[in-house]
């Protein structure tokens, strides 16, 4: 099984070219399989071969439909006409076993390849045969999605933007991303594939790319009204650029995105032009995901902490206040229901737990093709996964 | 920007004022006088030819299943015609939203298009058309008089029709929601989506999933507990079979979404926090619940089309249906799996690898029994004699378009996969490839194939054909673009875009949406015309297709008690072991038939319910608890109605029989 596998596997890079080959497909900027980000590839070419693999059973049953249809019509008294023969085990056999066979290839390549391609995995390769260096740290970006645009902060360059997004060509990317209202999903094609984006929730994904250039971002869940203009430039630049692209973004109009800032730049807008933030509080984006950037509101880990010791019992609910800022309303239409805007209030705050401490799981060495072994993303950090020498790796394309 | 409405509630009108009404919007004013003249029409002709006397005691109180099945296929045209338009102006607004253009339609107009259009294809068109297809055949097919509980089936049919009414009031008054059609928190909730909208949403599809769930139940008991002498469970006929397993998922699922809409209900009504960002709700919770009813929900709507499909494929290739054990074991498969599988539709949201490969995997495990029924309608034909009347057309057309939708399918469920093409128009593409290619196929199968039981004469074949290639042609030019398009990284639900070079995929999928609409004119002319000429195409005989079930036995239409005698079955395919085996109709010896008398109470109750929906919708809280009071008061008052049967006497029964005896000596004699 596994043999075969690989053989399918090396067989894949072929595959790219049989389905650019197809005169339909070629030419019309199919950016999911012709991307310019390593995970993308490799999930633009899984579409590809599991394609293949359907088409096996597929293409017989289409062509055998057609031929029955044709030899056994009505008039071609020649063919054979067995009213009563409504059953043969051996048939049946065949019948159950052939979508049988494909789905076990199909499942084996699932498993393998879900746990490979996990979002939540850092990367182990940049680009097929060429593993990421140990002392490569991938360049950390925060997401929020706002009504209606993207937020990214920048925590090592100590900067933010709104509807931009650059990153340094063949670096790995990490993305944490939330959101502020409602459920988004970040999605940038040519790089990788989407998460969702979660108000209250922290999502991660990891991507990287191979080929400068700029690209589209957006959201792939639909948000209301504004959904639609919720675009963004995916810049993809030279190490020396990204310098200079940082470089830019510092001497931004915008100044500092601090609580007061954020508060204000999640209104409700649409078509946003790209905006440049020249610093950033530090641990906002911890903030926003604890859903406690508003002054004296309580974060959800210490509601989550306080909960997960009983409670604060009756008294808990003296302790909830109705808003005095009211981002809810701002979202255009007027009448909601008083009480449902209310919140905790802080009762004494332990310091924002971030979740960025660490990598969150260990890049993954693919050579052996096997996803059963691969310790989960939560497991302890492993030091072996990256000493394989690079011949090993990057078989899987 | 949705309209503002008054914040404060009014103690006779609640929320309703005069801002409800959206007289801004050229398009639904214009709607609405259309509507408004057609509907005086109507009323008018019903009037001048004095029928409303007749529909209301031969219709609308009817507790007859043929005729409330037919009234489903009925509500289900006229929602389908509805949600077609909505389909056709999305299609104008994607292929003309280019280089800046905002289009014809404004946010808030589109957003509650693509959101009514999927509520109302799915509950208002699909459902009523597979509840009335099996309304109507199971107890023919199983040799019954009726349904279990007839008086229950009439009351199902007017709370689907009463979810209907209120979503087809929300054009006109006050909004519907603006959320996609399965209303996501916490875009859903009260504080997002504090108008009107979620709530005509929450309050049809729940006043329609009591008629749902009432009728799933129905028909269970019926196919278990009414089955003619001799018909073993394993002698049943496969639509029987697919239409029990479809059954018993609603009945087991749609309590889930009566359950998660009541949560949602409180968090807009009440003030909880079930699926709120803030104070412990959970969003995700809204939305693995919703998808647990929401994945079996299109296994129930495919499944009965699979069983029509095999009829059809077995009557018309002139052969028993082959693998008649695995067609059933791979049905009872498919129904217990459609439980395992609801996560693939948000393997984004980050559950981890394993569990996604869990879902995956167990998403392409269904295709197994998929692929095996296939090979069984294939071997069907295998040494057959195939007529190509128009239902096996249909079925040959499905066949081949159905295998591409499964197989995107599965593609969709490789997690990888799903992350670059979840939400595209790559999924609309094959989520439309199975359900065109299959209930809508299978649906158009058993329209031509059944009508003729139903009323007696044929089809009209011309423009059946004309309505077929239309419809053939249309879907693949309409949707092979939309696949192309998600290849390109198109995301689903855009009003307006940004690449011109996108622009001429939509121009190709709106020309084939237009082949569509041909189609469906076609269809609707196939009906006129073929009432029209309904004496030359009569088929005196009840057996037109030399079919192989018992629905063929009797005559065209049915008596009201459908079978004077109630069959013994020998064979699976019941019908034809009599005809091989020369068995002889009764013609002489009835006795009085007990049969379950009309009543209005059914109607009554929907009516009241649909007040009711309205008031709660329009915060008129006086008139929500007067009509639910009114509710409780009826359903009462009906266990005092004691005229709840009668019996067809023996004489008319003879004399319906000798009819029918006459009827077939014509018709052998000419």
């Amino acid at each position: 099984m596994l043999s075969q596998l690989s053989k399918t596997h090396a067989r894949l890079r072929l595959l790219p070219l049989v389905a650019a080959s197809l005169p339909l497909l070629s030419g019309c900027g199919l950016v999911v399989l012709e991307p310019a980000g390593d995970v993308a590839q490799q999930q633009g070419d899984l579409i590809v071969l599991s394609t293949m693999l359907m088409l096996l059973v597929i293409v017989p049953v289409m062509l055998l439909t057609i031929y029955f249809a044709w030899r056994y019509r009505q008039k071609n008294k020649q063919a054979t006409y067995k009213p009563d023969w409504d059953h043969s085990t051996q048939l049946e056999l065949v019948i159950w076993a052939a979508p049988l066979l494909i789905i076990i290839c199909l499942g084996a390549v699932t498993w393998v390849s879900t746990h490979l391609l996990d979002p939540y995995r850092p990367l182990a390769r940049t680009a097929p045969g060429q593993p990421v260096a140990e002392d490569v740290k991938p360049l950390e970006v925060n997401v929020v999605a706002l009504d209606w645009k993207w937020l990214f902060i920048y925590p090592e360059q100590g900067v933010a933007t709104v509807n931009e997004f650059a990153a340094p060509v063949d670096r790995p990317i990490r993305f944490r991303i939330s959101a502020s209202s409602v459920m988004n999903s970040f999605y940038i094609p040519a790089l990788a594939g989407q998460v969702y984006a979660m108000p209250g929730m922290e999502t991660k994904l990891h991507g990287v790319f191979n080929k400068t250039g700029e690209f589209e971002g957006f959201s792939a869940n639909y948000s209301g009204a504004g959904f639609s203009n919720m675009r963004f430039a995916a810049k993809s630049l030279s190490a020396a650029d990204f310098d200079q692209w940082v470089a830019k973004v510092k001497g931004g109009q915008e100044g500092t995105l601090d609580r007061m800032a954020y508060l204000k730049l999640e209104t409700p807008s649409e078509k946003e032009p790209a905006r440049h933030f020249a610093s950033v509080e530090p641990n906002i984006f911890d903030a926003i995901v604890n859903m406690c950037v508003e002054p004296g509101k309580m974060c959800a880990h210490d509601m989550m902490s306080i909960d997960a010791k009983g409670g604060a019992g009756i008294a808990g609910i003296q302790n909830v206040r109705e808003v005095t800022y009211d981002k809810l309303a701002a979202r255009g239409t007027g009448d909601f229901a008083r009480w449902s805007v209310r919140y905790v209030a802080a009762l004494c705050s332990s310091p924002l737990m971030s979740t960025n401490a660490g990598p969150d799981a260990t890049p993954v060495n693919p050579a052996p093709l096997s996803g059963a072994g691969l310790p989960r993303p939560d497991a302890a950090p492993q030091k072996t996964a990256l000493a394989v020498p690079a011949a090993v790796t990057g078989t899987i394309s | 920007m949705a309209s503002t409405l008054p914040t404060e509630t009014h103690p006779i009108l609640g929320k309703l004022s005069m801002s409800a009404f959206p007289l801004h919007e050229p398009i639904v004013v214009a709607t609405f006088v259309a509507v408004v003249l057609g509907g005086l029409g109507v009323v008018a002709l019903l009037t001048k030819f004095k029928l409303w006397g007749y529909l209301w005691k031969e219709w609308f109180t009817t507790v007859d299943h043929k005729r409330i099945g037919i009234m489903y296929m009925i509500l289900g045209l006229i929602m389908f015609l509805r949600g077609f338009a909505d389909a056709i102006m999305m299609r104008i607004q994607q292929a003309i939203a280019f280089n800046g253009s905002e289009g014809y339609l404004n946010a808030h107009h589109y957003d509650q298009i693509f959101t009514a259009h999927g509520v109302i294809m799915i509950f208002f068109v699909a459902m009523p058309f597979i509840t009335g297809l099996m309304n109507y055949l199971v107890p023919l097919q199983i040799g019954a008089r009726d349904v279990s509980f007839p008086f229950l089936n009439n009351f199902s049919f007017w709370m689907t029709t009463a979810g209907a009414v209120l979503v087809m009031i929300s054009l006109f008054v006050g909004e519907f929601a603006q959320t996609g059609w399965l209303a996501y928190p916490p875009l859903s909730g009260s504080t997002y989506s504090p108008n009107v909208g979620v709530d005509y949403y929450i309050w049809a599809l729940q006043i329609a999933g009591v008629g749902t769930t009432l009728s799933g139940i129905n028909l269970i008991v019926t196919i278990l507990k009414l089955r003619a002498p001799g018909m073993g469970l394993m002698k049943m006929p496969v639509f029987t079979w697919t239409s029990l397993c479809a059954n018993v998922l609603i009945v087991a699922s749609f309590p889930v979404l009566t359950a998660v809409l009541a949560l949602l209900t409180l968090d807009r009504y009440v003030g909880t926090n079930f699926f709120t960002n803030d104070l412990g709700g959970s969003p995700m919770m809204y939305i693995n619940l919703i998808w647990i009813w929401g994945h079996p929900e299109v296994y129930i709507l495919i499944l009965p089309l699979f069983g029509v499909f095999s009829e059809v494929a077995s009557t018309f290739s002139g052969k028993r249906l082959f693998g008649y054990t695995s067609m059933v074991y791979a049905t009872i498969c498919i129904t217990i799996l459609s439980y395992l599988v609801w996560l693939h539709h948000f393997f984004t949201m980050g559950s981890g690898a394993s569990v996604n490969s869990f879902f995956g995997i167990a998403t392409m495990v269904i295709s197994i029994p998929t692929g095996a029924k296939l090979f069984n309608w294939l071997f069907t034909m295998y040494r057959g004699r195939i007529r190509y009347e128009l239902p096996m057309m249909w079925t040959i057309a499905f066949m081949l378009t159905f295998v591409i939708g499964g197989m995107t399918g599965v593609l969709l469920a490789v997690p990888p996969a799903d992350f670059v093409l979840h939400n595209s128009l790559f999924l609309i593409a094959h989520f439309h490839n199975v359900i065109i290619g299959g209930v809508l196929f299978g649906l158009f199968a058993a329209i031509n194939f059944w009508w003729p039981k139903a009323f007696g004469y044929k089809l009209d074949v011309f423009w059946g054909k004309i309505s077929f290639w239309c419809w053939v042609v249309g879907f693949w030019m309409a949707f092979m673009p939309l696949y192309i398009l998600g290849l390109m990284g198109v995301t689903r639900r855009m009003r307006v875009f940004d690449d011109p070079s996108l622009q001429i995929w939509f121009v190709v999928a709106g020309i084939g949406a237009a082949i569509l609409a041909v189609g469906v004119a076609a269809m609707l002319v196939q009906f006129a015309v073929s009432i029209w000429r309904r004496k030359e195409l009569r088929d005196e005989t009840g057996d037109p297709w030399n079919g192989r079930t018992l629905e063929w036995a009797t005559s065209s239409p049915p008596p009201d008690y459908n079978f004077a005698f109630t069959p013994n079955i020998r064979d699976l395919d019941a019908w034809h072991d009599m005809k091989q085996s020369g068995a002889q109709r009764h013609t002489s010896g009835f006795k009085d038939i007990h049969m379950p008398s009309n009543t209005g109470t059914g109607i009554i109750l929907s009516g009241l319910c649909l007040v009711m929906g309205f008031a709660l919708i329009w915060h008129i809280w006086w008139l929500a608890a007067g009509s639910f009071a009114a509710v409780i008061a009826g359903a009462i008052y009906h266990t005092f109605n004691y005229k709840r049967d009668f019996y067809i006497s023996a004489t008319t029964v003879t004399e319906t029989e000798d009819a029918r005896t006459r009827q077939l000596a014509d018709a052998a004699g000419a």
